[in-house]
Protein backbone atom coordinates (compact mmCIF):
# COMPACT_ATOMS: atom_id res chain seq x y z
CA UNK A 1 0.00 0.00 0.00
CA UNK A 2 2.33 2.35 1.18
CA UNK A 3 5.09 1.77 -1.86
CA UNK A 4 2.18 1.99 -4.40
CA UNK A 5 1.65 5.40 -2.71
CA UNK A 6 4.82 6.29 -3.28
CA UNK A 7 5.74 4.63 -6.86
CA UNK A 8 4.21 7.59 -8.87
CA UNK A 9 6.25 10.42 -7.42
CA UNK A 10 9.03 7.83 -7.01
CA UNK A 11 9.32 7.54 -10.85
CA UNK A 12 9.29 11.01 -11.45
CA UNK A 13 12.17 11.25 -9.22
CA UNK A 14 14.19 8.80 -10.57
CA UNK A 15 13.54 9.45 -14.68
CA UNK A 16 13.84 13.40 -14.50
CA UNK A 17 15.64 14.13 -11.11
CA UNK A 18 18.25 11.46 -9.88
CA UNK A 19 18.97 10.14 -13.73
CA UNK A 20 19.34 13.43 -15.46
CA UNK A 21 21.35 14.88 -12.58
CA UNK A 22 23.59 11.84 -12.68
CA UNK A 23 23.87 12.00 -16.61
CA UNK A 24 25.11 15.49 -15.94
CA UNK A 25 27.83 14.58 -13.44
CA UNK A 26 29.09 12.04 -15.91
CA UNK A 27 28.62 14.65 -19.01
CA UNK A 28 30.65 17.00 -17.11
CA UNK A 29 34.05 14.59 -17.42
CA UNK A 30 33.33 13.99 -21.29
CA UNK A 31 34.55 15.93 -24.48
CA UNK A 32 32.48 18.03 -27.03
CA UNK A 33 32.09 16.15 -29.83
CA UNK A 34 33.14 17.49 -32.95
CA UNK A 35 29.49 18.44 -34.35
CA UNK A 36 28.22 19.88 -30.75
CA UNK A 37 27.20 17.55 -28.00
CA UNK A 38 28.62 14.63 -26.08
CA UNK A 39 31.78 12.10 -26.26
CA UNK A 40 32.55 9.56 -24.33
CA UNK A 41 35.88 10.62 -22.27
CA UNK A 42 37.42 11.31 -18.98
CA UNK A 43 38.64 14.13 -18.36
CA UNK A 44 39.08 17.55 -15.52
CA UNK A 45 39.55 19.61 -18.75
CA UNK A 46 35.77 21.23 -18.21
CA UNK A 47 35.95 21.52 -14.74
CA UNK A 48 39.86 23.62 -15.44
CA UNK A 49 37.93 25.60 -18.05
CA UNK A 50 35.56 27.08 -16.06
CA UNK A 51 37.53 30.49 -15.20
CA UNK A 52 36.38 31.48 -18.59
CA UNK A 53 32.62 31.69 -17.69
CA UNK A 54 34.17 33.50 -14.63
CA UNK A 55 32.00 36.74 -15.69
CA UNK A 56 28.97 35.08 -15.82
CA UNK A 57 29.86 33.34 -11.79
CA UNK A 58 30.93 36.50 -10.70
CA UNK A 59 28.40 38.40 -12.03
CA UNK A 60 25.61 36.02 -10.20
CA UNK A 61 27.40 35.49 -7.31
CA UNK A 62 27.48 39.39 -6.94
CA UNK A 63 24.41 40.41 -7.98
CA UNK A 64 22.33 37.29 -6.97
CA UNK A 65 22.92 38.05 -2.87
CA UNK A 66 23.16 41.51 -3.43
CA UNK A 67 19.54 41.55 -4.95
CA UNK A 68 18.37 39.25 -2.51
CA UNK A 69 19.60 42.00 0.19
CA UNK A 70 18.22 44.69 -0.92
CA UNK A 71 14.42 43.08 -2.10
CA UNK A 72 14.57 41.57 1.43
CA UNK A 73 15.39 45.76 3.21
CA UNK A 74 12.68 46.73 0.73
CA UNK A 75 10.13 43.69 1.53
CA UNK A 76 10.47 44.28 5.66
CA UNK A 77 8.43 47.58 5.64
CA UNK A 78 6.28 46.47 3.55
CA UNK A 79 5.51 43.51 5.44
CA UNK A 80 5.23 45.49 8.48
CA UNK A 81 2.85 47.91 7.19
CA UNK A 82 0.58 45.44 6.05
CA UNK A 83 0.92 43.10 9.36
CA UNK A 84 0.85 45.91 11.92
CA UNK A 85 -0.30 49.28 10.55
CA UNK A 86 -3.36 48.09 7.97
CA UNK A 87 -6.84 47.06 9.50
CA UNK A 88 -7.54 43.11 9.50
CA UNK A 89 -10.14 43.87 7.00
CA UNK A 90 -7.84 44.71 4.27
CA UNK A 91 -4.27 42.76 4.78
CA UNK A 92 -4.93 39.75 2.98
CA UNK A 93 -6.22 42.08 -0.12
CA UNK A 94 -3.32 44.01 -0.33
CA UNK A 95 -1.30 41.18 0.46
CA UNK A 96 -2.91 39.11 -2.51
CA UNK A 97 -2.41 42.00 -5.24
CA UNK A 98 1.59 42.25 -4.04
CA UNK A 99 2.06 38.46 -4.68
CA UNK A 100 -0.48 38.50 -8.12
CA UNK A 101 2.27 40.07 -10.55
CA UNK A 102 4.62 37.09 -9.58
CA UNK A 103 1.80 34.94 -11.00
CA UNK A 104 1.51 37.01 -14.43
CA UNK A 105 4.07 36.43 -17.73
CA UNK A 106 7.27 37.29 -16.43
CA UNK A 107 8.34 37.74 -19.93
CA UNK A 108 5.94 40.60 -21.01
CA UNK A 109 6.92 42.39 -17.15
CA UNK A 110 10.42 42.52 -17.99
CA UNK A 111 10.08 43.95 -21.30
CA UNK A 112 8.21 46.16 -19.78
CA UNK A 113 11.01 47.57 -18.05
CA UNK A 114 13.07 47.50 -20.98
CA UNK A 115 10.67 50.53 -22.00
CA UNK A 116 10.95 52.01 -18.50
CA UNK A 117 14.83 51.66 -17.92
CA UNK A 118 15.80 52.61 -21.56
CA UNK A 119 16.65 55.81 -22.67
CA UNK A 120 12.69 57.11 -23.53
CA UNK A 121 11.63 56.04 -20.02
CA UNK A 122 12.73 57.24 -16.48
CA UNK A 123 16.04 58.91 -18.04
CA UNK A 124 14.08 60.48 -20.39
CA UNK A 125 12.19 61.99 -17.26
CA UNK A 126 15.06 63.01 -15.11
CA UNK A 127 16.37 64.77 -17.71
CA UNK A 128 13.41 66.95 -17.76
CA UNK A 129 13.93 67.87 -13.76
CA UNK A 130 18.02 68.44 -14.93
CA UNK A 131 19.78 64.99 -14.39
CA UNK A 132 21.41 64.06 -17.43
CA UNK A 133 23.14 61.35 -18.52
CA UNK A 134 21.54 58.89 -16.60
CA UNK A 135 22.14 55.13 -18.18
CA UNK A 136 20.06 52.37 -16.59
CA UNK A 137 19.22 49.51 -18.97
CA UNK A 138 22.07 46.55 -19.72
CA UNK A 139 23.71 47.70 -16.57
CA UNK A 140 24.07 46.26 -13.18
CA UNK A 141 21.43 48.65 -11.61
CA UNK A 142 18.93 47.65 -14.07
CA UNK A 143 19.39 44.18 -12.82
CA UNK A 144 18.91 44.60 -9.29
CA UNK A 145 16.30 46.67 -9.97
CA UNK A 146 14.63 43.83 -11.77
CA UNK A 147 15.16 41.65 -9.22
CA UNK A 148 13.45 43.65 -6.27
CA UNK A 149 10.59 44.45 -8.89
CA UNK A 150 10.30 40.51 -9.53
CA UNK A 151 10.81 38.74 -6.22
CA UNK A 152 9.20 41.45 -3.99
CA UNK A 153 5.95 39.53 -4.55
CA UNK A 154 7.58 36.50 -2.90
CA UNK A 155 9.70 38.21 0.20
CA UNK A 156 7.25 40.06 1.49
CA UNK A 157 4.34 37.15 2.20
CA UNK A 158 6.95 35.14 4.74
CA UNK A 159 7.98 38.11 6.21
CA UNK A 160 4.40 39.40 6.70
CA UNK A 161 3.48 35.73 7.93
CA UNK A 162 6.49 35.76 11.09
CA UNK A 163 5.69 39.67 11.86
CA UNK A 164 2.21 38.83 12.03
CA UNK A 165 2.05 36.32 14.54
CA UNK A 166 4.80 38.73 16.50
CA UNK A 167 2.89 39.15 19.85
CA UNK A 168 2.53 43.19 20.63
CA UNK A 169 2.46 43.00 23.92
CA UNK A 170 6.46 42.47 23.90
CA UNK A 171 6.34 45.36 21.75
CA UNK A 172 4.50 48.01 24.49
CA UNK A 173 6.67 45.81 27.35
CA UNK A 174 9.78 46.77 25.45
CA UNK A 175 8.25 50.42 25.30
CA UNK A 176 7.20 50.38 28.69
CA UNK A 177 10.77 49.26 30.18
CA UNK A 178 11.69 52.57 28.20
CA UNK A 179 13.59 50.87 25.39
CA UNK A 180 13.57 53.35 22.31
CA UNK A 181 11.70 52.69 19.07
CA UNK A 182 15.21 52.07 17.38
CA UNK A 183 16.37 49.55 19.93
CA UNK A 184 13.04 47.59 20.17
CA UNK A 185 13.11 46.96 16.55
CA UNK A 186 16.66 45.59 16.76
CA UNK A 187 16.04 43.75 19.81
CA UNK A 188 12.60 42.62 19.69
CA UNK A 189 11.06 42.92 16.11
CA UNK A 190 13.65 41.85 13.67
CA UNK A 191 15.02 38.82 15.53
CA UNK A 192 11.42 37.73 16.04
CA UNK A 193 11.14 38.64 12.18
CA UNK A 194 14.61 36.66 11.62
CA UNK A 195 12.92 33.23 10.43
CA UNK A 196 10.11 34.60 7.60
CA UNK A 197 13.31 36.92 6.44
CA UNK A 198 14.92 33.45 6.23
CA UNK A 199 12.49 31.73 3.78
CA UNK A 200 11.96 34.87 1.83
CA UNK A 201 15.65 35.05 1.37
CA UNK A 202 16.37 31.88 0.54
CA UNK A 203 13.35 31.18 -2.10
CA UNK A 204 14.48 34.88 -3.70
CA UNK A 205 18.12 33.50 -4.01
CA UNK A 206 17.42 30.25 -5.00
CA UNK A 207 14.94 31.86 -7.96
CA UNK A 208 17.89 34.28 -8.85
CA UNK A 209 20.63 32.22 -8.40
CA UNK A 210 19.34 30.27 -12.00
CA UNK A 211 18.17 33.27 -13.48
CA UNK A 212 17.72 33.70 -17.04
CA UNK A 213 15.53 36.06 -18.47
CA UNK A 214 16.17 39.15 -15.94
CA UNK A 215 19.66 39.65 -16.55
CA UNK A 216 18.44 38.61 -20.49
CA UNK A 217 16.18 41.43 -20.59
CA UNK A 218 17.92 44.09 -18.35
CA UNK A 219 21.14 43.03 -18.27
CA UNK A 220 21.14 42.69 -22.16
CA UNK A 221 23.77 40.43 -22.86
CA UNK A 222 26.08 42.93 -20.94
CA UNK A 223 25.78 42.12 -17.47
CA UNK A 224 24.54 37.89 -17.83
CA UNK A 225 24.34 35.30 -15.43
CA UNK A 226 25.32 31.50 -15.33
CA UNK A 227 21.56 31.01 -16.73
CA UNK A 228 22.08 33.04 -20.07
CA UNK A 229 26.22 31.17 -19.77
CA UNK A 230 23.75 27.74 -20.36
CA UNK A 231 21.64 28.19 -22.70
CA UNK A 232 24.47 29.70 -25.09
CA UNK A 233 26.44 26.72 -24.38
CA UNK A 234 23.65 24.07 -24.39
CA UNK A 235 21.34 25.97 -27.41
CA UNK A 236 23.84 27.96 -28.96
CA UNK A 237 27.65 26.66 -28.76
CA UNK A 238 26.37 22.90 -28.30
CA UNK A 239 29.28 22.25 -25.72
CA UNK A 240 27.25 19.93 -23.37
CA UNK A 241 30.41 18.56 -21.38
CA UNK A 242 31.30 22.08 -20.78
CA UNK A 243 27.93 23.40 -19.96
CA UNK A 244 27.18 20.33 -17.88
CA UNK A 245 30.03 21.30 -15.65
CA UNK A 246 29.07 24.89 -15.24
CA UNK A 247 25.70 23.66 -14.12
CA UNK A 248 27.89 20.98 -11.80
CA UNK A 249 29.29 23.89 -10.08
CA UNK A 250 26.12 26.21 -10.00
CA UNK A 251 24.01 23.23 -8.32
CA UNK A 252 27.45 22.72 -5.88
CA UNK A 253 27.91 26.83 -5.24
CA UNK A 254 23.84 26.91 -4.26
CA UNK A 255 24.07 23.94 -2.20
CA UNK A 256 27.10 25.10 -0.08
CA UNK A 257 25.56 29.04 0.23
CA UNK A 258 22.28 27.54 1.20
CA UNK A 259 23.72 25.33 3.63
CA UNK A 260 25.98 28.12 5.18
CA UNK A 261 23.14 30.29 5.52
CA UNK A 262 20.77 27.41 6.90
CA UNK A 263 23.26 27.44 9.88
CA UNK A 264 23.80 30.48 10.75
CA UNK A 265 20.41 31.36 10.49
CA UNK A 266 19.80 28.82 12.75
CA UNK A 267 23.16 29.21 15.20
CA UNK A 268 21.14 33.18 15.63
CA UNK A 269 19.08 32.98 18.79
CA UNK A 270 15.99 31.14 18.48
CA UNK A 271 16.12 27.70 17.44
CA UNK A 272 13.08 27.88 15.40
CA UNK A 273 13.76 25.88 12.47
CA UNK A 274 13.49 28.07 9.23
CA UNK A 275 11.38 25.98 6.84
CA UNK A 276 12.38 26.12 3.14
CA UNK A 277 9.02 26.50 1.99
CA UNK B 1 6.19 55.41 5.46
CA UNK B 2 2.23 55.20 3.41
CA UNK B 3 4.02 57.20 0.81
CA UNK B 4 6.84 54.40 0.23
CA UNK B 5 3.62 51.87 0.37
CA UNK B 6 1.73 53.41 -2.22
CA UNK B 7 5.49 53.84 -4.41
CA UNK B 8 5.88 50.13 -4.07
CA UNK B 9 2.26 49.06 -5.84
CA UNK B 10 2.67 51.67 -8.35
CA UNK B 11 6.41 50.30 -8.95
CA UNK B 12 4.61 46.71 -9.17
CA UNK B 13 1.79 47.97 -11.22
CA UNK B 14 3.51 49.96 -13.68
CA UNK B 15 4.71 47.76 -15.98
CA UNK B 16 1.73 45.78 -15.90
CA UNK B 17 -0.87 49.04 -17.25
CA UNK B 18 2.17 49.73 -19.20
CA UNK B 19 1.12 46.31 -21.38
CA UNK B 20 -2.51 46.66 -20.75
CA UNK B 21 -2.70 50.03 -21.99
CA UNK B 22 -0.41 49.65 -24.91
CA UNK B 23 -2.80 46.45 -26.04
CA UNK B 24 -5.48 48.87 -27.11
CA UNK B 25 -2.57 50.73 -29.21
CA UNK B 26 -3.99 50.94 -32.72
CA UNK B 27 -0.18 51.33 -34.49
CA UNK B 28 2.13 48.68 -35.89
CA UNK B 29 4.97 49.59 -33.19
CA UNK B 30 3.88 48.14 -29.97
CA UNK B 31 5.31 51.14 -28.00
CA UNK B 32 4.86 54.05 -29.78
CA UNK B 33 1.09 55.67 -29.07
CA UNK B 34 -0.89 55.89 -32.35
CA UNK B 35 -4.38 55.94 -30.87
CA UNK B 36 -7.12 53.64 -29.09
CA UNK B 37 -8.46 50.69 -30.92
CA UNK B 38 -9.36 46.92 -30.05
CA UNK B 39 -8.31 45.43 -33.08
CA UNK B 40 -5.20 43.65 -31.70
CA UNK B 41 -7.29 41.24 -29.66
CA UNK B 42 -9.22 40.13 -32.69
CA UNK B 43 -6.04 39.94 -34.97
CA UNK B 44 -4.14 37.93 -31.54
CA UNK B 45 -6.77 35.38 -31.58
CA UNK B 46 -7.61 35.00 -35.22
CA UNK B 47 -3.62 34.27 -36.05
CA UNK B 48 -3.12 30.38 -35.64
CA UNK B 49 0.22 30.40 -34.15
CA UNK B 50 -1.06 31.90 -30.98
CA UNK B 51 -3.85 29.99 -30.66
CA UNK B 52 -1.87 27.20 -31.11
CA UNK B 53 0.52 27.90 -28.87
CA UNK B 54 -2.16 28.98 -26.01
CA UNK B 55 -3.63 25.29 -26.58
CA UNK B 56 -0.54 24.04 -26.09
CA UNK B 57 -0.09 25.40 -23.25
CA UNK B 58 -2.73 25.34 -21.92
CA UNK B 59 -2.97 21.40 -22.22
CA UNK B 60 0.39 21.04 -20.38
CA UNK B 61 -0.81 23.26 -17.84
CA UNK B 62 -3.83 21.29 -17.11
CA UNK B 63 -1.97 17.72 -17.60
CA UNK B 64 1.41 18.94 -14.98
CA UNK B 65 -2.32 19.91 -12.71
CA UNK B 66 -3.66 17.31 -12.64
CA UNK B 67 -0.87 14.63 -12.68
CA UNK B 68 0.87 16.63 -9.83
CA UNK B 69 -2.29 17.08 -7.21
CA UNK B 70 -2.95 13.47 -7.75
CA UNK B 71 0.80 12.09 -7.20
CA UNK B 72 2.11 14.50 -4.82
CA UNK B 73 -1.03 14.09 -2.71
CA UNK B 74 -0.09 10.09 -3.37
CA UNK B 75 3.07 10.40 -1.71
CA UNK B 76 2.23 13.12 0.88
CA UNK B 77 -0.43 10.19 2.37
CA UNK B 78 2.41 7.74 1.58
CA UNK B 79 5.39 9.79 3.66
CA UNK B 80 3.17 9.34 6.55
CA UNK B 81 3.53 5.93 6.95
CA UNK B 82 7.02 5.77 6.01
CA UNK B 83 9.62 6.19 8.86
CA UNK B 84 13.82 5.49 8.79
CA UNK B 85 15.75 6.02 5.74
CA UNK B 86 13.42 5.53 3.55
CA UNK B 87 11.13 9.09 4.84
CA UNK B 88 15.01 11.11 4.60
CA UNK B 89 15.84 9.84 0.95
CA UNK B 90 12.02 11.08 -0.29
CA UNK B 91 12.39 14.14 2.22
CA UNK B 92 15.69 14.69 0.35
CA UNK B 93 14.50 13.82 -3.30
CA UNK B 94 11.28 16.44 -2.40
CA UNK B 95 13.59 19.42 -1.37
CA UNK B 96 16.23 18.71 -4.22
CA UNK B 97 13.45 19.13 -6.71
CA UNK B 98 12.14 22.22 -5.44
CA UNK B 99 16.10 23.74 -5.16
CA UNK B 100 17.44 22.45 -8.40
CA UNK B 101 17.08 25.86 -10.45
CA UNK B 102 14.34 25.07 -13.11
CA UNK B 103 17.03 25.64 -15.47
CA UNK B 104 19.65 22.80 -14.62
CA UNK B 105 16.08 20.58 -14.55
CA UNK B 106 15.91 21.52 -18.10
CA UNK B 107 19.32 21.47 -18.94
CA UNK B 108 19.51 17.78 -17.12
CA UNK B 109 15.92 16.55 -18.94
CA UNK B 110 17.15 17.73 -22.12
CA UNK B 111 20.44 15.84 -22.18
CA UNK B 112 19.42 12.43 -20.64
CA UNK B 113 16.63 12.07 -22.97
CA UNK B 114 18.64 13.14 -26.04
CA UNK B 115 21.39 10.75 -24.83
CA UNK B 116 18.45 7.94 -24.59
CA UNK B 117 16.70 8.84 -27.55
CA UNK B 118 20.24 8.18 -29.84
CA UNK B 119 20.90 4.59 -28.51
CA UNK B 120 16.61 3.50 -28.78
CA UNK B 121 16.07 5.67 -32.14
CA UNK B 122 18.03 3.24 -34.85
CA UNK B 123 16.44 0.28 -33.29
CA UNK B 124 12.69 1.61 -33.21
CA UNK B 125 13.19 3.41 -36.75
CA UNK B 126 14.03 0.09 -37.74
CA UNK B 127 11.59 -2.02 -36.21
CA UNK B 128 8.11 0.14 -36.42
CA UNK B 129 9.69 3.54 -38.36
CA UNK B 130 8.95 5.46 -35.70
CA UNK B 131 11.07 7.71 -33.54
CA UNK B 132 11.32 9.44 -30.31
CA UNK B 133 11.81 12.61 -29.94
CA UNK B 134 11.08 15.60 -27.00
CA UNK B 135 8.15 17.49 -27.26
CA UNK B 136 5.12 18.40 -25.20
CA UNK B 137 5.24 15.84 -23.18
CA UNK B 138 8.90 16.35 -21.82
CA UNK B 139 7.61 19.70 -20.92
CA UNK B 140 5.07 18.22 -18.76
CA UNK B 141 7.02 15.86 -16.99
CA UNK B 142 9.91 17.94 -15.89
CA UNK B 143 6.91 20.54 -14.52
CA UNK B 144 5.42 17.59 -12.87
CA UNK B 145 8.40 16.60 -10.89
CA UNK B 146 8.71 19.98 -9.15
CA UNK B 147 5.16 20.18 -8.65
CA UNK B 148 4.82 16.94 -7.11
CA UNK B 149 7.18 18.38 -4.57
CA UNK B 150 5.10 21.81 -3.91
CA UNK B 151 1.93 19.74 -4.23
CA UNK B 152 3.00 17.03 -1.29
CA UNK B 153 4.83 19.67 0.75
CA UNK B 154 1.19 21.43 0.97
CA UNK B 155 -0.67 18.72 1.99
CA UNK B 156 1.82 17.21 4.30
CA UNK B 157 1.49 20.62 5.88
CA UNK B 158 -2.22 19.96 5.99
CA UNK B 159 -2.15 16.35 6.81
CA UNK B 160 0.22 17.44 10.13
CA UNK B 161 -2.75 20.09 11.43
CA UNK B 162 -5.65 17.22 11.06
CA UNK B 163 -7.63 15.89 14.03
CA UNK B 164 -6.59 12.97 14.65
CA UNK B 165 -9.62 11.87 16.54
CA UNK B 166 -12.07 12.76 13.49
CA UNK B 167 -10.19 9.43 11.75
CA UNK B 168 -10.15 7.43 14.65
CA UNK B 169 -13.90 8.20 15.51
CA UNK B 170 -14.52 7.15 11.92
CA UNK B 171 -12.65 3.34 12.58
CA UNK B 172 -14.66 3.34 15.71
CA UNK B 173 -18.10 4.14 13.82
CA UNK B 174 -16.88 0.79 11.85
CA UNK B 175 -16.22 2.59 8.56
CA UNK B 176 -13.51 1.25 5.70
CA UNK B 177 -10.41 2.31 5.63
CA UNK B 178 -11.64 3.07 1.81
CA UNK B 179 -15.28 4.79 3.61
CA UNK B 180 -13.36 6.42 6.01
CA UNK B 181 -10.31 8.29 3.31
CA UNK B 182 -13.21 9.55 0.61
CA UNK B 183 -15.96 10.50 3.49
CA UNK B 184 -12.99 11.85 6.31
CA UNK B 185 -9.40 12.83 5.19
CA UNK B 186 -10.39 13.82 1.32
CA UNK B 187 -12.72 16.10 2.02
CA UNK B 188 -9.95 17.78 5.26
CA UNK B 189 -7.26 17.56 1.98
CA UNK B 190 -9.47 19.36 -0.77
CA UNK B 191 -8.31 23.01 -0.25
CA UNK B 192 -4.46 21.84 -0.44
CA UNK B 193 -4.88 19.49 -2.90
CA UNK B 194 -6.96 22.21 -5.05
CA UNK B 195 -4.44 24.81 -4.26
CA UNK B 196 -1.68 22.79 -5.48
CA UNK B 197 -3.68 22.41 -8.45
CA UNK B 198 -3.52 25.85 -8.92
CA UNK B 199 -0.53 26.63 -8.39
CA UNK B 200 0.76 23.99 -10.47
CA UNK B 201 -1.22 25.20 -13.36
CA UNK B 202 0.04 28.54 -12.97
CA UNK B 203 3.56 27.59 -12.48
CA UNK B 204 3.65 25.19 -15.74
CA UNK B 205 1.36 27.56 -17.63
CA UNK B 206 4.20 30.60 -16.81
CA UNK B 207 7.13 28.58 -17.43
CA UNK B 208 9.48 29.80 -19.99
CA UNK B 209 13.24 28.21 -19.40
CA UNK B 210 12.10 24.61 -19.03
CA UNK B 211 10.13 24.38 -21.86
CA UNK B 212 12.35 26.52 -23.91
CA UNK B 213 14.86 23.36 -23.06
CA UNK B 214 12.83 19.83 -23.65
CA UNK B 215 9.90 21.25 -25.41
CA UNK B 216 11.66 19.98 -29.31
CA UNK B 217 9.63 21.43 -31.99
CA UNK B 218 6.27 22.02 -29.91
CA UNK B 219 5.53 26.27 -28.94
CA UNK B 220 4.18 27.18 -25.63
CA UNK B 221 2.80 30.82 -25.18
CA UNK B 222 5.61 31.57 -23.50
CA UNK B 223 8.30 30.44 -26.13
CA UNK B 224 6.22 31.80 -28.79
CA UNK B 225 6.72 35.34 -26.93
CA UNK B 226 10.01 35.12 -26.23
CA UNK B 227 10.74 34.74 -29.96
CA UNK B 228 8.11 37.32 -30.80
CA UNK B 229 9.72 39.80 -28.32
CA UNK B 230 13.12 38.85 -30.16
CA UNK B 231 11.65 39.95 -33.49
CA UNK B 232 9.83 43.21 -32.13
CA UNK B 233 6.61 43.15 -30.44
CA UNK B 234 3.55 43.73 -31.73
CA UNK B 235 0.53 44.88 -30.05
CA UNK B 236 -0.64 41.76 -30.44
CA UNK B 237 1.57 40.14 -28.26
CA UNK B 238 0.69 42.74 -25.67
CA UNK B 239 -3.50 42.05 -26.05
CA UNK B 240 -2.68 38.12 -25.14
CA UNK B 241 -0.53 39.44 -22.72
CA UNK B 242 -3.51 41.26 -21.18
CA UNK B 243 -5.79 38.44 -21.64
CA UNK B 244 -3.37 36.05 -19.66
CA UNK B 245 -2.71 38.30 -16.96
CA UNK B 246 -6.38 39.14 -16.31
CA UNK B 247 -6.94 35.33 -16.14
CA UNK B 248 -4.22 34.53 -14.09
CA UNK B 249 -4.97 37.30 -11.55
CA UNK B 250 -8.60 35.66 -11.90
CA UNK B 251 -6.75 32.17 -11.02
CA UNK B 252 -4.72 33.65 -7.99
CA UNK B 253 -7.61 35.00 -6.41
CA UNK B 254 -9.64 31.88 -6.71
CA UNK B 255 -6.30 29.66 -5.09
CA UNK B 256 -7.08 32.42 -2.01
CA UNK B 257 -10.45 31.78 -1.87
CA UNK B 258 -10.22 28.64 -1.86
CA UNK B 259 -7.60 28.33 0.99
CA UNK B 260 -9.01 30.90 3.34
CA UNK B 261 -12.57 29.30 3.28
CA UNK B 262 -10.74 25.94 3.73
CA UNK B 263 -9.01 27.62 6.99
CA UNK B 264 -12.53 28.62 7.76
CA UNK B 265 -13.79 24.87 7.63
CA UNK B 266 -10.47 23.90 9.48
CA UNK B 267 -11.20 25.92 12.70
Amino acid sequence: MTAALLAPAGVFFLFLLIIPLAVVLVFSFGERAPAGGYAAAFTFDNYLNLPARSKAFINTLTLAPLGTLLTAIIAFPVAYFLAVKVSPRWRVTMLVLIMAPFWTSQLLRYYAWIMLLGAKGIPSWLALIGITDVRLINTPWAVLIGAVYGFLPLMVPPIYVSLEKLDKRLLEASADLGATPVSTFFQITLPLALPGVATGSMLVFILLMGDYILPQYLGGGKVFFIGNALVDLFLQSRNWPFGAAVSVALVLIMLVTIYAYMRFVLSRGDRRRAALV
Amino acid sequence: MRIFIAFIYVFLYAPIALIVGLSFNSGRQAFVWQGFSTEWYGKAFSNPLITEALMTSLMIALSTAFLSAIFGTLLALGLERLKGWLRVLFDILIYTSIMVPGIVIGIATLIAFVSFFDLVNPVLEAAIGWRLQMGAWAVIAAHVLFNIAVVALLVRARLQGMDRSLVEASEDLYATPAGTFVQVVLPLLAPAILAGFLLAFTFSFEDFIIAYFVAGPDVTLPIYVFSSIRRGVTPEINAVGTVVLLSSLLLLIAAQWVLRRGDRTAD
